[in-house]
């Protein structure tokens, strides 16, 4: 009872006035931030810093609160309407959400993603009012050989779930993997894997470049190729009864929604992984969930539901680290992490005791962020169709340009944006040799987690690696993980057996 | 053609306008400046430069934002070698702690001169202490040897950042003086360490006061010792290594550097915008809230300090 009086307070601390304008201002400036390739939840949060020392610390808190909720909608808008991811956060919903602008659903794809996004996070709102304490402690319980069996898990999704060629996901995972390493080892900081020598592999491939490269620049080749340039991208009009019907069509897909959401939240709990791997998982586990694995990366609005579930849950599962614990759990929470140490909060086990009232305004106005982040989303659909309906000789360039702002903002190297075209190209031709591409993003941003995970494990067990198996949770996660590796193998059995009884003669 | 011509033009435009800042008396920065922290996120150093970045801001003292970007890999490898690239440029300063001085030692293929780099100023020394959990029933030291002994060879966990670094030295220098076989886990930063040793994962740490304050508060985690000369205001049941008859005191710099061959005039820019961030009220609460140590040191002073530290670094390694 006392959480639904002390959240109570924190939503009429959310509803003053200034706070009120706070938000509608913070999710406004959060999607158009979101919205741009190469600028995520994180630079917002961080540029606009600043700003908060002007208004005391929760209203500042409940500023950048709607950024980051408002990125985090925003990031969905470019993966749909141009290819490339807006945020990194963003990348699973253009593996869908691009195909379906392309077949000319581009209004649904987006009101999809909104819709998507408040479900997910009402959720973990939700979850997060009931259950912050008690959850802080499974956070605790998570050690390195947890974290390992856990990104092993999100692998084998992709492949016991994928449906796609088996040889070709696991050549993608293992290119995703090889890219991953590059740079300095992360135990012994021995450089590895510098090709040529470039200085600019020691910090090794940001997966935006690979992502960007692959998705945008590729992508915008292979449009290139099939229509000779005279498209139209997409006729999509808007009305309201569109907005409607898409919305009642979405009632198969709350199932997903509802994975997506919890999914993203627990992941998003994990500190150090956030809300990338967070989308990349529940994307596999639709994809798994599916009758039709095969419409996906096709453009399946489930393709489009899960990761923009999963990625706003996530985002305020990562709160529950940084504020339990002081441990952020995404990068941008790392920033609030920042703000707050000069506001004069210590994040950390004493924060729910001391400024309680920080705490349950920042999850009210967290959960009044999602709230106007989905109305004004849905009010700025048609304008957003707007860019498509441009000739594609008109947009290409844009969207090229656009792809290399993207592959250098992350890192300022223009090593990086040459390595961005290169992937580009050999996306194009991974494309045309129909490998599937989603595989190779998420080794790139799991590899280095499940690296460090894995060797954490194996100094602790001094090389044994039973201890994967014999914790509690580390074993229970394996034994799901290797279960789903294995998967097709057993699915393809059973085919054949059955096969083989029905042609037996009676 | 149009386009190499209008971006032609973009750039004398650019230029021209540029021009006039470059040649006024003194040196201010033109762009974001990129504030490179050598450790994880949620560690001391971590903490200590977001900080410093808000008290800039807050204040207005730089009328260019700092943009804070963490470089761990490899226990600072990453970051030391983002920094020897950037080879005078005036625009990039890296907040850096003691593998400094380890990191090169170690790895001589990075090629990297730590006395090349430009001094900016040191603006603090952190304090090291042994920590273990709470209900783990250890209250002192000779308790603590005990208990390690108890255990098998290679099963006592002693968690810390990166290996090679300062919590690396001494848990190399407890195994050496009392002698044990404590086994240690790298961590990406001390926010990492701090949390794996609430959970119970690993059995102790040696982490500073602002990394494991949160969780000593909340009555998790107790301290054992500081490897400091006198007691810490914030734990005074805590006695010090000197106390308990090892002669044997260790402190970590938190310094800010620029890269190597900056121009003079950006120096002595960074220089005063740090002397001028040391003596904000904001610092000095927060240097006595985490019992931070050392005063102010700049220019040839922090180079001295450096080539001193280098050498007591030298005989450490070397055991």
């Amino acid at each position: 009872m006392e959480i639904a009086t002390l959240l109570l307070d924190g939503f009429f601390l959310a509803f003053e006035p200034l706070n009120l304008l706070l938000i509608i201002g913070g999710v406004v400036l959060g999607l158009f931030i979101g919205a741009m390739p190469g600028l995520g939840s994180v630079n917002g949060v961080a540029i606009l810093l600043p700003m908060t020392y002007l208004v005391p610390p929760t209203s500042a808190v409940i500023f950048l609160g709607a950024i980051y909720y408002g990125a985090m909608y925003g990031g969905a808008i470019s993966s749909i309407m141009l290819g490339i991811p807006g945020a990194s956060t963003a990348v699973a919903t253009t593996f869908d959400g691009r195909p379906m602008a392309l077949k000319g659903e581009a209004d649904k794809a987006l009101v999809a993603a909104a819709t998507a996004s408040f479900v997910g996070g009402s959720i973990s709102v939700v979850l997060f009012t009931l259950f912050a304490p008690p959850l802080a402690d499974v956070a605790l319980a998570f050690s390195a050989p947890e974290e390992f069996a856990l990104m092993l898990l999100a692998f084998a999704t992709f492949v016991g779930l994928g449906g796609d060629d088996i040889p070709k996901t696991f050549f993608s995972i293992f290119i995703g993997l090889v890219f991953s390493a590059v740079g300095l080892d992360i135990i012994s900081g021995e450089p590895r894997l510098i090709f040529m020598d470039l200085p600019g592999f020691f910090h090794g491939i940001n997966f935006l470049v690979l992502a960007i490269g692959i998705y945008g620049i590729g992508e915008m080749l292979w449009t290139i190729e099939t229509t000779k340039g005279k498209v139209k991208i997409s006729q999509a009009h808007i009305t309201v009864q569109r907005i409607l019907d898409t919305l009642i069509s979405l009632k198969n897909g709350i199932k997903v929604m509802i994975m997506g959401s919890f999914l993203g939240y627990f992941v998003g709990i994990l500190p150090a992984a956030g809300a990338t791997p967070g989308a990349l998982m529940a994307y596999g586990v639709a994809k798994g969930m599916s009758k039709d694995p095969e419409s996906f990366g096709k453009g399946n609005t489930n393709g489009v539901l899960a990761p923009e579930a999963a990625n706003n849950a996530a985002s305020t599962g990562s709160m529950l680290p940084m504020l339990t614990l002081g441990i952020p759990g995404s990068p941008t929470t790392a920033i609030l992490l920042g703000g707050m140490v000069i506001w004069g909060l210590d994040p950390g086990p004493m924060l729910f005791v001391e400024h309680k009232e920080f705490v349950w305004g920042l999850i009210a106005s967290l959960y009044a962020a999602n709230f106007f982040a989905v109305i004004i989303n849905l009010a700025f659909i048609p304008a957003f169709l707007w860019v498509l309906r441009m000739p594609f000789t008109i947009l290409a360039p844009i969207i090229f340009v656009l792809c290399i702002i993207g592959g250098y903002a992350p890192t300022q190297d223009m090593h990086d944006v040459w390595l961005m075209l290169v992937f580009g190209i050999v996306g194009y031709l991974m494309r045309k040799l129909d490998y599937p591409m989603a595989p190779a993003v998420l080794a790139i941003v799991l590899g280095p987690l499940a690296e460090t995970s894995m060797r954490q494990s194996l100094l602790m067990s001094s090389g044994s690696f039973e201890i994967f198996f014999f914790r509690p949770i580390s074993g229970s996660i394996m034994a799901i993980a290797i279960t789903l590796l294995f998967m097709p193998l057993i699915n393809s059995f059973n085919k054949t057996m059955r096969r083989e009884i029905s042609s037996w003669p009676l | 053609m149009f386009i190499t011509k209008l971006l032609k033009g973009f750039a004398i435009v650019s230029l021209a306008t540029t021009i006039p800042f470059v040649a006024s008396a003194e040196w201010t920065p033109k762009k974001p400046i990129d504030f490179v922290i050598m450790a994880g996120k949620g560690g001391g150093a971590d903490k200590m430069a977001r900080l410093m970045q808000s008290v800039i801001t807050k204040n207005k003292m730089s009328p260019m934002p700092l943009t804070p970007i963490n470089k761990s890999g490899g226990t600072g490898a990453e970051a030391l070698v983002h920094l020897k690239q950037k080879t005078g440029d005036d625009h990039t300063i890296m907040v850096t702690l003691n593998s400094f001085y380890t990191t090169p030692m170690r790895q001589s293929k990075l090629g990297i001169d730590v006395m090349t780099f430009s001094p900016i100023g040191r603006m603090a020394e952190d304090t090291f202490l042994l920590w273990v959990k709470s209900d783990s029933g250890i209250t002192n030291v000779d308790e603590f040897v005990a208990a390690v002994k108890a255990t098998k060879d290679g099963e006592w966990l002693m968690g810390g950042t990166g290996s090679g670094s300062e919590d690396n030295i001494l848990t190399d220098y407890l195994n050496e003086t009392y002698g044990l076989k404590i086994k240690y886990i790298p961590y990406k930063g001390g926010g990492a360490v701090a949390k794996a040793l609430a959970g119970g994962h690993i059995q102790s740490t040696v982490n500073n006061p602002s990394e494991q304050d949160g969780f000593y508060k909340a009555g998790k985690t107790r301290p054992l010792a500081a490897f400091t000369d006198k007691r810490l205001a914030m734990y005074p049941e805590a006695p010090t290594f000197k106390e308990l008859g090892k002669d044997f005191s260790y402190f970590m710099q938190r310094s800010v550097v620029g890269a190597p061959g900056m121009s003079k005039e950006a120096a002595a820019y960074y220089q005063k915008l740090f002397a001028d961030v040391y003596k904000t009220a904001e610092w000095q609460s927060y240097r006595t809230k985490k019992s931070l140590q050392g005063e102010f040191l700049t220019g040839d002073g922090l180079k001295s300090y450096w080539s001193n530290a280098i050498n007591v670094h030298k005989g450490l390694l070397k055991k």
